[in-house]
């Protein structure tokens, strides 16, 4: 299994649906709530649209007003519709990432069916219970759910064991086992019960279960900003207010100058100079990361938690599972001094035949692997099977006899008391690097050693090193012993490890590590795991794990899949920078904008301010309309690049800020210049100017 | 407050007494004796007159003199307070022209100049106003300008007029520090000293 | 432009740059309370200060209590000064008998020296007595360039550790500001300003009878001292009305390179003393690579403006070889015009040695755009640093998120609270310079006072609120600034600009003073370095000077190309 990519040929409830970026359903439904969304009073939450708005209203009101009396209305008319284009824009992108959402919760929802639950009329007595609706049933309460049941709730089970169906949460369909007691005795309302019974004690009220809040998180409903998200609100909310100033501020040194500028130029200015390009599209960035999160099948509890996995600097990642593949394989065959590499193997391998654990396994895949070798076993042979008594197993036909298992029993099975000193330093070599080495004989003869190792995960060191130049440190976290874990901690590329960790210890390194000045990722399943969990800024629990497992942690990871948290990391970073890229864009963007107003704006004024027209446009109406429109085309330009989001690379900070500046922040100043220039074009080409 | 009031109030009395009594007399004291003539204004006299300070220009209008630079300098009319009159050189209201370079008062006003200063090229010092309208210097090409007329004016060669002009022109400092400039004042003194 | 020129340039830069590190480790070292040299020598009487005030130095203070004692002495300084301009007559050293100054001027006047802008709207020969310049106007020039500097100290002491609650204590930071550093470098200057001609004397005005035989009455005074300190806490009110252009207040080249050194040489060196308090020193010198080339191309396009001259004039006959010479002097010459000009903006100074209202269009387009970017560049004593960190923690938060973390600068996250403080103190230059032109154009009453016509009349109304706002103080001074209008409105925005936009600050200083100090690494957006001094330069052009630029359209940028037309006035 790759540890790098997500799990394929798997389908999951989430991830099942691939939703096209601009699905049809969704785009017809986003039209409408974009329009139910231009509601002043859901729009304040958004101060630079907010302002557009109000603009735009005034704007159509002078064209209005114009319309009634008769004076040239077709200009301001033109610029308030583009306005108002403007906001819808923007209420749009919103309203289509959330829509994309809501589908996702369509999935999950069906999952919620109301269904009876058998209360006990008292603990610990199977045999009477009542029929209450799963709705209102309260914490606390005690039901049964039999083979065949729905979990009516999210609870904890006190009593039985059985195999739980959890694919409507996880879309994985082979059943778990929950039991009391110990790590899985967390049970999810909707799944279903395929075996058994279980007692359960209900943990959430209706409305509160995981799946209700799943549902919630998944539709956005309560979606609330994240502290980047405020910051960023202010900044854009202190640009608006700086260039209202100088809009309005403009209007009598105009004057002065003996030029009038309108109503309708005015608002070109200011709308075009605020920043309404990542002011539409913030909220839009925020749903699609989440959604990014949840077709990915974790769960976060708030976006807040989305925003601290970017800022993580260390990850503390289990050995097993995560970067091993938690078995023991064979990784070498050390041939003992005169024996050919080659006849070892063959040698071990008809000596594994007879074992049939993993490690006898692996045996035999990596001298087919390694030499091409299949056991044939020679006629009459007969299998001396592996036994924890004996410690070895092996093979006899007729005179030749082949034996493989601890060092110390091969070797007192041939009766040599002292094995060739290269043997011996190799075997003592094998055990200090944290391997396990056995013993190979043929005939009575020693062949060599087999070096038996936990396998680091094909890949993983490549992606540490990845993490590694995003300046992110990883930190194993074993039950091995030192050494082992150390040879371990090599040849993966970890930067640190704890060895022989306790859920204490793992707590005691999360802070002081987060007293150095760090944040820190983990995942866990166990109960134990939960005071880490809470205390790492971010902590993700396994779906198969614990309740408390689960409440402690502020992300749920649905394929219980601790890889994950790599993954998880980028998807923060890559929601900040998708922000950080469109503000730059945005701000960067208003150079050019000026190069196209001011000088039509003032041409009245100052004939000779054309100089500054450096894109030659056509006139100054078309001018203005043209950055008018550019202002809000790019909106809707950039929305699947705000649902997508940018395009993440692992490397360092320094280059990474090299390569965004470079595309969103002279590709800002850049592209409207050409955008506008498009605009202006095509208007003088259809004769609107 | 009351914590905060003692030492702000402290502080600026100790700062007072300090920076702005004790230090400045001191130094005032102390460079009469060490620097008696700078300190007091560089004042030049000629015969046990006043005639001026080395570093404040003068005003000449006499043919016989090189002319300083035209001063911006207007005071209260005596007559009619809301109004002003020219005051060229007033050394106790510095202050420049401060017409910007579109003002059609100032091309007018160069115009007019450059009329009685005879043909163009005219050296940009001797039709613009300084900035405190006090410059007690002159370009060298401004001077040379002016060589023909005060020869003229004193029936003196102008050879030798040249010739006290190149001892009155002061370089840039080391060579490129300031820009070289001759001190009407000086040249003008000198000048009556043949 | 001349290699001459571009030398004397080179020269006076070439001294900033050579002072500033030990300049800015010494600060650093004498705000840090540590041993130096003078301290042997002047501990007594630092000491004796805090016995009679009842100051305990090492008592550190909350944002709230350092920004409070801040404006406490401030404002009782404030009142004093207007007293003391008000009863001026009554008051010792007045040889020329000076009356007392009008309520709005003393307002506008004591308001211009406490807030560090020194925008004269009286002329001092003609309006103030000896006494009012040396203990009104010498003790504020000390005291509000010590508040900066004090100020800036408690910025970068925020940045320093994880978890202070404290910034150091002002009563402190202000005493040993001005006893090591202002006071002594203030001597020093004056012996040799009084050795190159700069008076220092308290005998009255001289009569004197020119060769014509005119009458011409001399303006002497105590200047030096008060000259010192006027460069170099960037305070720039002059003893006399042309300031620095006079020939009393800079006589020769060697003094006026002297001032230009002064002017620019504790902001500059505030940078090194920020790296050293933050415990990074490339942190600083980032920040003085991004006010070294900013003002390096201030002064370059200033001095291409100045140099070619006056084309309407050139059109009349007029040499333009010496340059535009209108409201220059000649000893000085364009260059090292050209320089002071933008280093007085550069800086929060407003000193002057050459008229800014005689300017050539983007000559004068420079200076103005210098204030209105934020006096950061390098910027005031003290208000320069503190200024350029605000707009550091701005672009660090705009293009921090781009490399997909929560924004921090020197290991402090940039949140909501620091990005609201920030926006506000933004807010106010805006606010302040643009509605208050604004306002003023279109009143009768404010536009009564321009002294130029078309765009250029615009612009001086513009500079006047720029220059107050930004703390400067030098002036398109044909406008007649002493009128009550002008006297309360630009000293409000003198107000707003230096301490409404401190507290703000200072406020930041405490919120992240009290944050943890996270540890940097290869994720961490680097600020030092090329790429984060090319970033702050392009947030600082954009962010802080675009919204100027529609009213700089119909100022000088309309005059240059109705100038390039020939059309005046």
């Amino acid at each position: 299994m790759d540890a790098t990519t997500p799990r394929a040929g798997r389908t999951t409830a989430l991830r099942a649906d691939q939703i096209s970026l601009f699905d049809r359903r969704i785009a017809l439904r986003a039209i409408g709530d974009a329009i139910v969304k231009l509601n002043p009073a859901r729009l304040m939450r958004n101060p630079v649209i907010f302002v557009t708005e109000i603009v735009s209203a005034l704007v159509s009101f002078v064209a209005l007003r114009n319309l009634a009396t008769g004076q040239a209305f077709a200009f301001p008319l033109t610029i308030a519709a583009w306005l108002w284009l403007t906001v819808l824009f923007a209420t749009f992108a919103e309203a289509v990432a959330e829509g994309r959402g809501r589908a996702r919760a369509e999935s999950l929802r069906r999952a919620r069916t109301d269904t009876l639950a058998k209360r006990l009329v008292r603990a610990g007595d199977r045999s009477s219970y009542q029929p209450v609706a799963a709705t209102a049933l309260g914490v606390g309460d005690i039901v049964l759910v039999e083979a065949g049941d729905l979990v009516p709730s999210d609870g904890e089970v006190i009593e039985g064991v059985a195999s739980v169906n959890e694919s409507a949460i996880t879309g994985e369909s082979a059943p778990v086992i929950r039991e009391s007691g110990g790590d899985r005795s967390a049970v999810t309302g909707g799944t279903t019960v395929v075996s058994d019974w279980l007692v359960v004690r209900i943990t959430a009220a209706s409305g509160s279960t995981f799946i209700d809040r799943m549902i919630r998180l998944v539709e956005g409903a309560e979606r609330r900003k994240t502290p980047n998200e405020i910051a960023l609100d202010i900044l854009l909310a202190g640009l608006t207010i700086i260039f209202l100033i100088a809009v309005v501020a403009l209007e009598p040194m105009a004057a002065y100058s003996g030029s009038v500028l309108g109503v309708p130029v005015l608002a070109a200015l200011l709308v075009t100079l605020i920043p309404t390009t990542i002011g539409g599209l913030l909220s839009a960035i925020g749903i699609a990361g989440m959604d990014r999160l949840v077709r990915f099948n974790v769960l976060a509890t708030s976006g807040r938690a989305v925003e601290a996995a970017g800022d993580v600097d260390t990850l503390l990642l289990d050995k097993t599972g995560t970067i091993t593949f938690g078995n023991r394989m064979a990784a070498a065959f050390v041939p003992a001094p005169g024996i050919d590499e080659r006849e070892l193997t063959e040698a071990a391998v008809l000596a594994s035949l007879g074992d049939e654990t993993p490690e006898g396994r692996s045996i035999l895949s990596f001298a087919r692997d390694r030499f091409g070798i299949v056991a044939e076993p020679p006629a009459g042979a007969a299998v001396v099977a592996f036994s924890a008594t004996t410690r070895l197993s092996g093979l006899d036909a007729g005179e030749r006899s082949w034996r493989k298992g601890a060092v110390d029993a091969v070797l007192a099975t041939i009766r040599l008391a002292a094995p060739p000193v290269g043997f011996s330093q190799s075997v003592d070599r094998m055990a200090r690097a944290g391997s396990t080495p056995l013993a190979v004989a043929a005939g009575g003869r020693l062949m060599g050693a087999i070096e038996l190792k936990d396998i680091v995960k094909p890949g993983i060191r490549d992606r540490f090193a990845a993490l590694r130049r995003m300046g992110i440190r990883t930190v194993m976290v074993t039950g091995d012993n030192r050494i082992t874990a150390a040879a371990i901690a090599t040849e993966a590329g970890v930067d640190d490890f704890i060895a022989e960790a306790t859920p204490q210890d793992k707590l005691d390194y999360i802070r002081k590590t987060q007293a150095e000045g760090r944040l820190v990722a983990m995942c866990g399943d166990g109960t134990n795991d939960a005071p880490a969990l809470a205390q790492a800024d971010v902590g993700v629990a396994m779906q198969t794990g614990t309740q408390a497992a689960r409440e402690a942690g502020n992300m749920v990871d649905l394929d219980s899949d601790p890889t994950k948290l790599i993954e998880i990391v980028e998807i923060g970073k890559q929601l900040l920078i998708t922000r950080g890229s469109l503000t730059t864009f945005s701000i960067a963007n208003d150079v050019s904008k000026y190069f196209a107003i001011l000088p039509a704006i003032f041409i009245a004024a100052y004939p000779e301010l054309g100089a500054m027209n450096v894109m030659h446009l056509a006139t100054p109406q078309s001018a203005i309309l043209s950055a008018v429109i550019f202002n809000a085309l790019i909106i809707v330009a950039l929305v699947p690049l705000a649902l997508r989001g940018v395009k993440f690379v692992p490397v360092g900070a320094a280059a990474l800020l090299r390569r965004n500046l470079l595309i969103y922040g002279l590709g800002g100043i850049i592209a409207p210049f050409i955008g506008i220039k498009l605009i202006d074009l095509l208007l003088t080409l259809l004769g609107l100017t | 407050m009351i914590s905060t009031l003692r030492p702000a109030i402290t502080l600026i009395v100790l700062f007072t007494l300090l920076t702005g009594i004790a230090i400045p007399l001191a130094l005032t004291g102390a460079a009469g004796v060490v620097f008696p003539s700078q300190a007091g204004g560089s004042l030049v006299e000629r015969d046990g007159k006043l005639v001026g300070s080395a570093l404040i220009g003068q005003n000449f209008t006499s043919d016989k003199y090189f002319w300083s630079r035209p001063s911006a300098i207007t005071d209260p009319d005596p007559n009619d307070s809301t109004k002003q009159v020219a005051a060229p050189y007033d050394a106790t209201n510095s202050n420049g022209s401060n017409l910007g370079p579109t003002q059609k008062a100032l091309v007018d006003r160069v115009t007019a100049d450059i009329a009685k200063l005879g043909p163009a090229p005219v050296p940009a010092d001797a039709v613009t106003t300084s900035a405190s309208g006090l410059d007690p210097d002159i370009s060298p090409a401004n001077a040379a300008r002016q060589v023909a007329r005060v020869a003229r004016a004193r029936g003196m060669p102008e050879d030798k007029l040249r010739a006290l002009l190149a001892v009155h022109t002061e370089a840039p400092a080391l060579g490129f520090i300031g820009e070289a400039h001759v001190n009407v004042l000086a040249l003008n003194l000198a000048l009556d000293a043949q | 432009m001349t290699p001459i020129g571009w030398a004397q340039i080179a020269l006076v830069l070439a001294l900033v740059a050579l002072t500033a590190w030990p300049l800015g480790r010494y600060i650093a070292s004498v705000l840090a309370g540590a041993p130096t040299p003078l301290g042997r020598l002047l501990g007594p009487a630092e000491r004796g200060c805090y016995r009679l005030a009842g100051i305990d130095p090492g008592r550190g203070m909350s944002w709230k209590a350092y920004a409070f004692a801040l404006l406490m002495i401030n404002a009782a300084h404030f009142l004093l000064l207007y007293a003391m301009l008000r009863l001026q007559f009554y008051l010792p050293l007045n040889p020329q008998g000076m009356a007392g100054l009008s309520p709005p001027l003393a307002f506008n006047t004591a308001m211009s020296f406490v807030t560090n802008t020194n925008w004269q709207a009286y002329a001092g020969e003609g309006a103030l007595s000896y006494g009012s310049q040396m203990w009104g106007l010498t003790v504020h020039n000390f005291l509000s360039a010590a508040t900066g500097i004090a100020a800036a100290a408690a910025v970068a002491r925020g940045f320093a550790g994880g978890g202070l609650k404290q910034l150091g204590n002002f009563w402190a930071d202000l005493t040993r500001i001005t006893l090591y550093v202002l006071l002594p470098a203030s001597l020093v200057l004056a012996v040799f300003y009084i050795a190159r001609g700069i008076p220092m004397t308290l005998s009255a005005y001289v009569d004197a009878t020119t060769l014509e035989g005119a009458k011409q009455t001399i303006a002497l005074g105590p200047v030096a001292f008060q000259e010192a300190i006027k460069l170099l806490g960037t305070n720039g009110g002059g003893f006399f009305n042309a300031n620095s252009a006079h020939p009393f207040e800079n006589p020769d080249a060697w003094t006026n390179i002297v001032e230009l050194w002064s002017i620019v040489a504790i902001p500059f060196a505030l940078t090194v003393t920020f790296g050293r308090i933050v415990g990074d020193a490339r942190q600083g010198w980032a920040l003085f690579a991004v006010m070294g080339i900013l003002i390096l191309a201030a002064i370059g396009v200033v001095y291409w403006a100045e140099a070619g001259g006056n084309p309407l004039l050139t059109a009349l006959g007029v040499d333009p070889a010496l340059g535009n010479m209108e409201g220059k002097e000649v000893r000085f010459g364009i260059p090292m015009s050209a320089l002071f000009v933008a280093l007085t903006t550069g800086t929060s100074c407003g000193a002057v040695n050459a008229m800014h209202d005689s300017l050539m269009p983007i000559g004068g387009l420079v200076p103005m755009f210098l204030i209105q970017l934020g006096e950061i560049l390098p910027g005031g004593v003290g208000s320069g640093l503190y200024g350029i960190v605000v707009y550091a923690l701005i672009a660090v938060f705009v293009a921090g998120l781009m490399v997909g973390r929560t924004p921090e600068y020197l290991g402090k996250k940039i949140q909501a609270k620091e990005v609201k403080l920030a926006m506000l103190a933004v807010l106010i230059l805006t606010f302040s310079i643009l509605g208050g032109a604004g306002l003023s154009v279109a009143l009768p009453v404010a536009t009564a006072s321009l002294a130029n016509a078309g765009p250029h009349g615009l612009s001086e109304m513009l500079y006047a609120w720029t220059s107050a706002t930004g703390n400067n103080g030098s002036a398109f001074a044909g406008i007649t600034a002493d009128t009550p209008y002008l006297d309360i409105g630009l000293g409000i925005a003198m107000l707003l600009g230096r301490f409404a936009f401190l507290v703000p600050v200072l406020a930041i200083a405490g919120s992240l003073g009290g944050k943890v100090k996270l540890a940097g690494g290869a994720g961490t957006f680097p600020t030092h370095g090329p790429l984060f001094i090319g970033l702050l330069i392009g947030v600082i052009l954009i962010m802080g000077g675009l919204q100027f630029f529609p009213a700089l359209s119909l100022g000088p940028i309309a005059e240059q190309v109705t100038l390039l037309a020939c059309k005046t006035y």
